[in-house]
């Protein structure tokens, strides 16, 4: 899988957000102009008919890439390559943009609440001209509520007339509909109960597997994350700190933010064991720490971890962006109790 | 159609619209004030401006329920012997058609600016909003004047008479854009980063079309609101420009002239060539606003 | 546990709301009780009528919701029909409450400091100098850093977490003896809520607190709680010890509930998903509300309305644990 030439590749991507205060009130309180690194250098492929997962906390970015790498915002550094051709260039393509589409996290604000459901989805197929009469469109539309388990009858319905899951899978059939081979996913299920979310996952990779999508899908779930993904990637503070097989990612955890995410996660089997929440919180973006931006809250920090950034290194079949790893002393904290069971 | 009719009848507008009597009795006071004046050619005991039946013999005839009244003049007659209830009636036709004018050249305006300055953003945005606070500095009466009188100085004198009409409403549709643009501007603000729009943003839809599309029929709920506010606004900056004698040509009285004509003679006693367009005027655009009120509450989710 | 004196008591607990199409009942039939020291959870999907009993039991319904039937008793004494004064004196002193967002119970406009100081000479006999003191052991005891210095900081100067902290401390410093917390982990990060969630298990253990933890996150239930009652379409589906309900849900809607949650420490090809939605307040359907999604359906379900039943070691509203002869 991991052989298959990349559908998208992101290479040392940067975004920054200007979040100065207007310029009057800069001056009354005579600070400087202030800059939100969003996205700080990242790295990475998704490989076609596979599934890239980002998890991280809120605040780390992870939104920022995902809608990066469908052109919503233009990069402030690096690039993001779509089937071999800069972004920019290839939507500016209407039969490349056309490959890719989008899945977003709120089912209440992603559906225009004044569209009728089969104008909604129907709405790409428009754009692209995808089909030449209104009756193949009706069909079209008919064939995508289907496949998404709504009823054809649906189309003539407004979007508040639906359950939150239900929006979720017109939401998905508007992405379909355009035929697309790419779809980046915004927290799909997170606003979604338990059961919905379990519906709408399901859906997604039976999809995958009968269209073979190559998913972008990004959460902040790592039991969902780990139910979809290939691969993982987990962002801290607009970086990468870890990127590894999903496999691998959850039998050796190597950076320490990654172990201690996957310890916080409370345990559904009522083992008894006793947590270690690590301690802190995520630093502000627009003051990030110096050197390694997790070093306030990792035990494995030493003075190179406050004076130098880590960079990806390979460790194992994973990418790991830690000192500590790199030399060798990440023994000294326990691996979570996810991965110890697994071992 | 019939479906549309019983649906709105079935609607938390209209459930809301009868559970209110003040709303209620409003709008059947603006009903008739507005049949009253859009059918005033054919309901109209007298015709004002047919001065073959006018007689001024019959000038200063009181209500007809004082004891010099004549029973064919019910609201008395003005100094030329006009019927004054069909004056009023025939005024208010010239201060609605300038109100709603106005009124819908300001939601044109004011929607489309502020539809731009809200999705567009930048420079442009801050442009049109500056443009707007000066603006609102001053009263729109003022500005209503300030153009009124600059027109008047750049056209030929002759001309005047027939194009007056248009720059009353020009002068008043330009100085209550702002309301609109603002309005429009702060709910695009919010609509433009809600996800259906980024949707419409991934597959490349044309800006313009989003906003004409997408963002235009979710922020034109509150347009609405302040339009119908305006409305009695307008009417009463109309009658204020006409009292001051720079409104509407006198061959067209609005309500404003009729006040300013009457009021000549409010002291000499003829009360009624005044009073009664007043009352006409307040009964207008107080059941205006209330029915704005009552659509400003019924459209916002959190007073329900 | 059931030989100590409940301390909260729900009975038959039922929320209406009067609305132009007619009356929505939004809670049925619902009662449980609390033991001192207890941690009930309560869990379901949203809409299911979680928060809605926490907020009855506050006393804080939004209007036009009304308590239409049953009791809600707080150590033998009745709550629910006492005027807004009233309530909102025992809100302070013997039921403490955390919401999901800590701005709406935070007052911007007050130091911290003031609003744990002013909270404590209100329902508690001491003075402000002693209440002072206690402020700052509150917030060290909720795990603030340099509590003495922060003490006089206003709300917008924390973080979400330790915003949430703040709100602890300000819902426990009265010392009641019951507290009704809505999903106070949901707005917070998965390590932030962890600590949180140890925060509230200690405090409540220490103190002798009973907790209402009202979430629709299983994984915070499993860690934090003794009993937990499942709702669904504004009725106790099931209550019963957390380990049990978990582990070996009776319900077939819990069971669902629990089988949909994607595991961690394996990937499956297919996660276990129950059908359909909830259904909405105003078509609820005929005998038991979870009949349409439920696989083990039969007739008497679509006919008559399940009432809590044994089940083993959980009490759940299903027909299946009803006698032969009750089923029909």
């Amino acid at each position: 899988m991991a052989d298959a030439p990349p559908m998208l590749e992101v290479l040392d991507l940067a975004r920054h957000f200007d979040v100065s205060r207007p310029l009057l009130q800069r001056l009354v309180a005579r600070e400087g102009k202030r800059t939100l690194r969003a996205v700080d250098g990242i790295s990475f492929a998704v490989p076609k008919g596979t599934t890239l997962s980002l998890v991280g906390e809120s605040g780390c970015g992870k939104s920022t890439v995902a809608r990066l790498c469908v052109g919503l915002y233009a990069p402030t550094a690096g690039a993001v390559v779509f089937d071999g051709r800069d972004l920019a260039e290839a939507r500016a393509l209407a039969d490349q943009r056309r490959r890719m589409q989008m899945i977003f996290q709120d089912p209440y604000a992603s559906l225009n609440p004044r569209w009728r459901v089969g104008d909604i989805i129907a709405e790409p197929i428009r754009a692209f001209g995808l089909v030449r009469t209104r009756a193949e469109q009706e069909n079209r539309v008919a064939e995508l509520l289907t496949q998404v388990g709504l009823s054809p009858l649906d189309r003539v319905k407004f979007p508040h007339e639906f359950s939150g899951g239900q929006r979720q899978r017109i939401s998905i059939a508007r992405a379909l509909s355009s035929n697309p081979e790419f779809l980046v996913c915004d927290e799909p299920t997170s606003a979604l109960d338990v059961s919905v979310q379990a519906q709408i996952l399901n859906l997604m990779k039976e999809l995958q597997q009968r269209l073979g999508l190559t998913f972008l899908f990004i959460s902040h779930n790592l039991a969902v994350v780990r139910q979809v993904s290939d691969r993982i990637g987990v962002m801290y503070l607009g970086r990468l700190a870890e990127l590894a097989p999903a496999e691998t990612l959850f039998r050796r955890p190597r950076h320490p933010y990654t172990r201690a995410l996957m310890e916080a996660i409370p345990d559904l089997d009522m083992t008894g064991r006793e947590r270690i929440p690590v301690g802190g919180e995520v630093p502000s973006p627009i003051t990030p720490p110096s050197g390694c931006a997790f070093h306030p809250r990792c035990p494995l920090a030493n003075d190179r971890c406050k004076r130098e950034r880590p960079e990806m290194k390979p460790a194992g079949d994973a990418l790991v962006a830690c000192h500590a790893v790199e030399e060798e002393r990440d023994d000294a904290m326990p691996l979570p109790a996810i991965a110890r069971d697994a071992a | 159609m019939a479906a549309a009719v019983r649906r709105f009848f079935d609607s938390d507008l209209w459930w809301s619209f009868t559970r209110s009597p003040v709303t209620v009795v409003s709008a059947i006071v603006a009903a008739i004030c507005i049949l009253g004046a859009v059918f005033a050619p054919l309901i109209a005991p007298h015709n004002p401006f047919d001065l073959a039946s006018l007689n001024l013999s019959d000038a200063f005839k009181p209500p007809s329920w004082e004891e010099d009244g004549a029973r064919e003049y019910l609201l008395g007659t003005d100094d030329q012997g006009r019927d004054v209830l069909s004056a009023i009636m025939y005024g208010a036709r010239v201060s609605l058609l300038v109100g709603l004018s106005a009124t819908i050249f300001a939601t044109l305006l004011g929607v489309t600016l502020g539809l731009l300055a809200g999705y567009v953003g930048g420079a442009l945005d801050s442009l049109l909003m500056r443009i707007c606070d000066i603006q609102l500095t001053f009263p729109s009466i003022l500005v209503a004047l300030l153009v009124d009188g600059v027109v008047r100085a750049v056209l030929p004198r002759e001309s005047h008479d027939q194009i007056a009409l248009f720059v009353v409403i020009f002068a008043i549709g330009i100085s209550e854009w702002p309301k609109f643009a603002r309005t429009v501007r702060g709910s695009t603000l919010v609509e433009r980063n809600k996800e259906y729009v980024q949707a419409a943003r991934v597959i490349g839809v044309k800006r313009a079309r989003i906003m004409v599309s997408h963002v235009l029929p979710n922020v034109i709920g509150p347009v609405l609101v302040v339009a119908t506010l305006n409305l009695g606004l307008a009417i009463l900056s109309e009658a204020t420009l006409s009292f001051l004698g720079v409104g509407v040509p006198p061959t067209q009285p609005s309500l404003g002239t009729l006040i300013r004509i009457g009021n000549d003679f409010l002291f000499s006693g003829e009360w009624w060539i005044t009073i009664f367009p007043g009352l006409a005027l307040i009964a207008m655009v107080l059941s205006v606003n209330l029915l704005g009120d009552w659509l400003r509450d019924a459209l916002n989710p959190k007073l329900r | 546990m059931s030989n100590t004196p409940p301390l909260l008591e729900v009975q038959n607990l039922r929320v209406e709301f009067p609305t132009r199409r007619g009356t929505l009942v939004a809670l049925d039939d619902v009662s449980f009780a609390i033991s001192p020291g207890e941690v009930l959870g309560v869990v379901g999907e949203s809409g299911a009528g979680k928060s809605m009993t926490g907020a009855a039991i506050i006393g804080l319904l939004e209007p036009p919701g009304r308590i239409a039937r049953g009791k809600i008793l707080l150590n033998g004494k009745r709550i629910d029909n006492l005027r807004y004064e009233e309530m909102r004196r025992i809100r302070g002193r013997e039921i403490g409450a955390i919401f999901q967002d800590p701005l709406t119970t935070l007052n911007p406009l007050y130091t911290v400091g003031k609003q744990l100081a002013e909270t404590m000479t209100t329902h508690l006999p001491i003075g402000p100098a002693e209440a002072k003191k206690r402020a700052i052991e509150w917030l060290e005891l909720v795990g603030i850093p340099a509590a003495a210095q922060r003490i006089d900081s206003y709300p917008h100067e924390f973080s979400g977490g330790m915003r949430q902290r703040v709100v602890i401390a300000l819902a426990l410093c009265a010392e009641p003896k019951l507290i009704v917390a809505d999903e106070p982990t949901t707005a917070l990060d998965v390590s932030i809520q962890a600590q949180v969630i140890a925060l509230l298990k200690t405090l409540a253990r220490e103190k002798g607190t009973a907790m209402m933890l009202v979430t629709h996150d299983m994984g915070v239930i499993a860690e934090t709680a003794d009993r937990v009652a499942v709702m669904y379409a504004g009725r106790i589906a099931e209550i019963g010890p957390v380990r049990e309900v978990v582990k070996h849900a009776r319900h077939p809607y819990s069971a669902g509930l629990m089988a949909s949650i994607p595991p961690l420490d394996r990937r499956v090809e297919r996660l276990a998903q129950i059908d359909g939605a909830m259904p909405r307040l105003s078509a609820i359907p005929r005998g038991c509300a979870y009949n349409p999604r439920c696989p083990q359906v039969f007739a008497k379900c679509r006919e008559d309305r399940p009432d809590l039943i044994d089940a083993g070691t959980t009490r759940a509203a299903c027909w299946l644990y009803a006698t032969e002869a009750a089923r029909g």
